[in-house]
């Protein structure tokens, strides 16, 4: 393989890495806040995918993209309110069931009412411009993605160290009565998550169906187990260990499929789950937990 | 000021507070003394709103604060000092002390001082991480956390859990100083001999009730308690 080859399938890789990124925080922040894995989050993206089908049927693509965000962060905390919030007290294995239920609910309700047939995602024309690097192309949405996301990754790491809701998220995270007693309103911090996660997975929707060009509704299931290996890869509870792990999953994938082994992309990634499980179960970024009494 | 009447309180199915009833007179330090498990700790969160109550009520200056969320009651100006410190371990003590003023709005900078003032230790590891504090320091961080957002009745559980003796003394010279600068406090204890030593009015819990009430030097004196709660021999 030639290196133009090689830099142009990178490329590829780096791009989808960050669109798995955007999707892996959404995984690792509500996992880091109610230590649940959110089974649903993989569908929100999926249907963030939907959205932009029928936002951009009637309007322009920098109407449609607001619309498409307010519409799957609406979907997002809708979601925690009518199937987390009730079990708030209830053990884990309740909540992390109703999550599995929602994914189903949203993957049956898509082809209840968008048929099962892949639908084509539109074409936002800008985004589909092509650069000619030498003897590498690549369209303006491969190389906005890893920009995109980094950007994003900054802006929010900003967000959790630096303000008040941070505050509240991080303290919410670490002990949650504790945090009440602090006068932090738990339950508008935990919807303040499931906003930031939507928010990520509908920028992560429209840059990877850009690339994808069909949405059906099965299409978040896979990206939504790979980036829930990401952040599982990164250390569940890590930002920065989801990104990093959304990346690396991202460019492996893509490089197996360019050495020829497409076959076994898939199983790569699970194959990684079960390698960082034995080897580090705590994730790159990980850390143990050590409670001091 | 706060004044509880016929509380009943769940806990895991059971019954852990049967009806009590106590006052706390502003301005006083009061301590409620019992042994494990006699509802202490139950009452304090249920006056915190961390806990409902299945019946009776909570007043505070007046207003009913029974049913009231815990942001709601810490506006009114209660806090709570949980048991076991629980400060935040991966901030550090400076974000701490800030996230205890969470509901303000107003600027910090004198109130950050004036803990500091009661905790100079604090300052001094300011930019360290809470985590890395030895237990009295965390404790004092609790302490200085809480008072942060300007509380008008400081309630701690169990301040003097785990400490030496000698920190522990030290603890509640603070309580004392800051009992004096206006802070009314609420303090519940295994260690009665310290309590009442500090305690103008004391309450005595006992599965579930108070059996017995009078001032932190009635208590001290009484056979009961002396052999219950003192470790000293009935004569």
């Amino acid at each position: 393989m030639s290196i133009t080859t090689l830099i142009q399938h990178l490329l590829t890789g780096i791009s989808l890495g960050g669109a798995y990124a955007l999707i892996a925080i959404g995984y690792t922040m509500v996992y880091g806040i109610l230590r649940l894995i959110n089974f649903a989050h993989g569908d929100i993206f999926m249907m963030a995918g939907y959205f932009m089908i029928f936002a951009m049927a009637s309007f322009p693509w920098f109407i449609s993209i607001p619309v498409v965000l307010l519409g799957t962060v609406l979907l997002g905390v809708l979601i925690e309110k009518a199937a987390y919030k009730p079990l708030r007290s209830a053990p884990r294995m309740s909540i992390m069931i109703s999550a599995i239920g929602v994914s189903y609910l949203l993957q049956n309700l898509a082809t209840y009412l968008f048929t099962a047939l892949p639908k084509s995602y539109p074409e936002i024309t800008f985004l589909k411009k092509i650069f000619q690097f030498g003897d590498i192309s690549a369209s303006l949405v491969t190389l906005i993605t890893p920009v995109l996301t980094v950007l994003l990754v900054i802006l929010l790491i900003q967000l959790i160290n630096h303000t008040k809701v941070g505050m509240a998220m991080r303290a919410v995270s670490k002990d949650t009565e504790t945090a009440r007693l602090m006068g932090i309103k738990v339950d508008s911090t935990i919807s303040m998550t499931f906003v930031i996660g939507s928010f990520l997975a509908a920028i992560g929707s429209i840059l990877y169906f850009t690339d994808r060009m069909t949405v059906y509704p099965y299409s978040g299931s896979l990206p939504g187990l790979k980036c829930f290996v990401a952040a599982v890869l990164g250390g569940i509870g890590s930002i920065p260990g989801a990104v990093v792990g959304g990346f690396i999953i991202g460019i492996c994938e893509t490089l197996l499929v360019a050495f020829g082994y497409s076959t076994y992309s898939d199983a790569f990634t699970f194959l990684l789950l079960i390698i960082i499980l034995l080897v580090r179960p705590t994730g790159i970024f990980g850390e143990a937990t050590t409670d001091k009494v | 000021m706060l004044k509880i009447n016929d509380l009943k309180v769940n806990y895991g199915g059971i019954e852990a507070v049967k009806g009590i009833s106590f006052e706390v007179p502003e301005k006083s330090i009061v301590t409620l003394i019992g042994a494990n498990g006699a509802g202490k700790s139950t009452t304090l969160r249920t006056i915190a709103g961390l806990k409902r109550s299945v019946s009776g009520s909570i007043h505070f200056l007046g207003n009913d604060i029974t049913s009231a969320d815990t942001s709601a009651i810490i506006s009114q100006g209660i806090t709570l000092v949980p048991e076991g410190r629980h400060v935040f371990p991966d901030m550090t003590v400076l974000e701490n002390i800030k996230i205890g003023a969470y509901l303000r709005k107003d600027d910090l900078e004198k109130d950050i001082n004036w803990v500091y003032d009661l905790f100079p230790r604090l300052k001094e590891r300011s930019w360290q991480m809470a985590g890395t504090l030895s237990g009295g320091e965390q404790q004092m961080l609790a302490v200085a956390r809480a008072l942060m957002s300007r509380p008008k009745l400081l309630m701690m559980d169990e301040p003097s859990l785990g400490l030496a003796p000698i920190i522990v003394q030290g603890i509640f010279d603070i309580i004392r100083e800051i009992n004096k600068q206006g802070v009314t406090i609420l303090l519940i204890e295994q260690n009665a001999n310290m309590a009442l030593h500090c305690a103008d009015l004391a309450y005595v819990m006992e599965t579930g009730e108070i059996s017995k009430k009078g001032t932190g030097k009635e208590l001290l004196a009484d056979d009961s308690i002396k052999a219950a709660y003192l470790g000293k021999k009935k004569k």
